[in-house]
């Protein structure tokens, strides 16, 4: 054997290792646009995430009829309407969803999670506190975001899956460590799940998905020409490319799934997805700013009470806050559009804040304001 | 003769090394001690050294050290001087150009991005002390300076991307980071912004050209090396003489499809079709953000992309409010007492 045909074996021999940063194996592709405009989902199905199955109702969902929760329980101010039947019920399947089934101590186990069985009125477990402003978020998602959940509407379970904590969830990214006199911390090109491994970076949910995240994101100019209205950088364009990682691996979808990629800004070109996908951003930003923010004072760093690891806020001692995988968890619809509405019904009531004072008028969104690129600041 | 066809080099030449000729007085002489390298002779000449730096190329490695040490001295500082996480995380590391917020600023504080200017502009000083090299090095051989232009083209758009646009746009943050995959990142954000690259024509120009270039690179090594057992290699001489070899690689174009290059003049086309690739996508990078902020309306407009039917979707945004349905407002949080109050069950 030459030379030269040795080294032809090892070349064809080492050819396939190519093929390693391929997906193999059968896939289905579904078009979702125009023909020839590249919209297609490609859809893998040995990469599509098991989920966990939906646990069965805890007994046969009661009707409204009989005393109310308030004229059987004290301190209900939030299930105080609903029928004392309804309100056990609720009660017992969110021992199914939220707490966990084993590793507990006795003390914590079941109601005990979250109350003192010895006075299940008291608010003396923080944990009752952060339940009872869950329900309302749910409640308040299922009756104010229709365009993002539809008629399926969520529950305990979309997002907690059997944890106390959701499996999915997002923090304040940890301050990077001083660096002396080198470059500081840029906020990118670090390989973090959060932008799916890419260098994009990788707090964008501080930015969007927080109290001012509401803003619209808008990079693409929707004119021709440039104009002093849009001095958007290009950097804002890698901040939101960030957020559309995760989004795009959350849902487990193409970037097609909601963009035509001709003109992403475009609206006329977008799927409908991706009109759901901005309700959706606004329901994340506004329940973590309206329900879990508020909660920073009541919420512990650590639940020493069910474990030593039991960590409940980020490294910047914010609580874990819900993005878009929280709730998808790797599908393009949550429990693959399962909705658990006919067995638990009092979660898409009108959230109720009985006996309360009135709530402060929502401040209006802010207006987009990207950092000017002509303008010099501070220099 | 036959060992010529082949896809691999098969012929190596061994004899006295080759000096060159002697240099002017007052020149650094030419370092090392010639050797012979059977390997290197596999995929060019055998004979190694020596080299030539000089001046100009003692500065521009000089610079291009300062520039390489600047990004990757910061970039271990990032991994907080980890070497471990330096090698595992360096595909993703980068030196990163000032923020927004400081303009077109002339002396940004390091930390905020100063140094990426001083790297960029060490950078800039290796590749320009680099191409004065080759232009004198190409004046002191008696050379024509065809390489020179040609990686000033490739300079032309370096300089594009990372300082002219910048300085056009008024922000150091539109310039490139140094980095792996954040330039790669970069790129899909730059195009993502600025309503797709691929409908701006300079850089469809450019990727002509760029593909272009790799045809007729294929096209004329794969010519050569098949008349390359009529001596098709010796082609400038083939220029003035033409030999058999240059009549058949001839013949064999126009043949198959119906016209020729000369021995000459292929080597036109490759050096305006590589020079084009940078020249137009520099045009291109200069016209972006400056000119035409959102390539595809552009080319709708100039009907060269497709209107597509629209799926009748419009911005939430901008929807009436029966669409963008209102929010109320959430209710309080309950009040925590702060006793716990006495429990009915």
């Amino acid at each position: 054997m030459t030379r030269t045909q040795r080294m032809l074996i090892a070349t064809t021999a080492t050819l396939p290792l190519l093929l390693t940063g391929c997906e193999i194996g059968p896939k289905s592709s579904k078009q979702m646009g125009y023909r020839g405009t590249a919209m297609a989902q490609i859809n893998n199905p040995s990469l599509v995430k098991a989920q966990v199955p939906i646990p069965a109702n805890a007994y046969e969902t009661p009707n409204a009829s009989g005393p109310r929760a308030r004229e059987q329980y004290q301190n209900v101010p939030v299930l105080g309407d609903i029928s004392a039947d309804q309100f056990n019920h609720l009660m017992a399947n969110i021992n199914n969803w939220v707490v966990p089934a084993q590793g507990l101590p006795v003390s914590e186990q079941g109601c005990n999670y979250c109350h003192n069985p010895n006075n299940m009125a008291s608010d003396e477990k923080y944990t009752k506190i952060v339940a009872r402003r869950m329900i309302q978020m749910t409640q308040a998602i299922n009756a104010n975001y229709k365009s993002h959940v539809q008629q399926t509407g969520v529950t305990c379970w979309t997002c907690h899956r059997g944890n106390a904590v959701p499996a999915y969830k997002w923090a304040a990214a940890a301050a990077g460590r001083p660096r002396g006199m080198a470059q500081s911390d840029t906020g990118q090109n670090r390989p973090v799940q959060s932008t799916a491994y890419a260098s994009l970076p990788y707090d964008s949910f501080s930015a969007y998905l927080k109290d001012g995240g509401v803003n619209n994101i808008r990079v693409g100019n929707p004119q021709i020409y440039p104009a002093m209205d849009h001095n958007v950088s290009t950097k804002d364009a890698e901040k939101t490319y960030g957020l559309m990682m995760h989004m795009s691996q959350g849902l487990g979808v193409n970037c097609t799934y909601c963009h035509n990629s001709n003109n992403f800004a475009s609206w006329k070109y977008s799927t409908t997805q991706r009109v759901s996908a901005w309700h959706g951003l606004r329901m994340v930003a506004t329940s973590n700013a309206e329900y879990i923010t508020p909660l920073t004072g009541v919420i512990p760093a650590v639940n020493s009470a069910v474990g030593p690891d039991q960590y409940r806020k980020g490294p910047q001692g914010d609580p874990y806050k819900i993005n878009c995988a929280t709730c998808h968890q790797g599908l393009a619809k949550p429990m693959n559009g399962v909705s658990m509405r006919a067995d638990h019904p009092t979660l898409w009531l009108t959230p109720a804040g009985t006996g309360l004072p009135a709530a402060p008028a929502r401040a209006a969104p802010a207006a987009v304001v990207p950092v000017a690129m002509l303008q010099r600041q501070g220099g | 003769m036959a060992r010529y066809q082949n896809i691999f080099t098969q012929v190596q030449l061994r004899g006295a090394p080759e000096y060159g000729p002697a240099l002017p007085a007052g020149d650094f002489p030419r370092d090392g001690t010639p050797g012979f390298s059977y390997w290197m002779g596999k995929f060019g000449n055998a004979q190694i050294g020596p080299i030539y730096l000089g001046r100009l190329g003692v500065a521009s490695i000089l610079c291009f050290f300062l520039a390489f040490e600047i990004t990757g001295l910061n970039m271990l500082a990032s991994v907080n001087w980890d070497p471990i996480q330096f090698v595992r995380q360096l595909f993703w590391l980068a030196l990163e150009p000032p923020g927004p917020e400081w303009g077109f600023t002339l002396f940004v504080p390091l930390a905020e991005g100063g140094w990426w200017q001083i790297a960029a502009f060490f950078l800039t000083a290796s590749v320009l002390l680099w191409w004065a090299r080759i232009y004198t090095r190409a004046r002191a051989l008696g050379m024509g300076t065809h390489v020179a232009w040609a990686f000033a083209s490739a300079i032309f758009l370096f300089l594009s991307i990372g300082f002219i646009r910048p300085l056009l746009m008024g922000s150091w943050a539109e310039s490139v980071p140094f980095g792996i995959f954040p330039h790669l990142d970069w790129t899909a954000a730059f195009s993502i912004r600025y309503g797709n690259l691929f409908y701006n024509p300079f850089h469809a120009l450019s990727i002509a050209f760029l593909y272009g270039s790799v045809l007729l690179f294929a096209m004329h090594g794969a010519t050569i090396l098949a008349v390359g057992r009529y001596g098709g290699e010796r082609e400038i001489e083939q220029i003035t003489d033409r030999g058999t070899a240059a009549e058949r690689a001839a013949l064999f174009w126009r043949w198959t499809m119906g016209w020729n290059a000369t021995m000459e003049s292929i080597h036109r086309w490759a050096w305006w079709f590589a020079v084009l690739t940078t020249l137009t996508g520099g045009i291109g990078i200069l016209l972006t953000g400056t000119v035409v902020d959102n390539w595809y309306l552009w080319a709708q407009q100039q009907g060269y992309a497709p209107s597509y039917p629209s799926t009748g979707v419009i911005d939430p945004a901008l929807a009436p409010p029966a669409v963008a349905a209102p929010v109320a407002a959430a209710p309080a949080m309950p009040a925590v007492p702060a006793t716990p109050t006495g429990g009915a069950q």
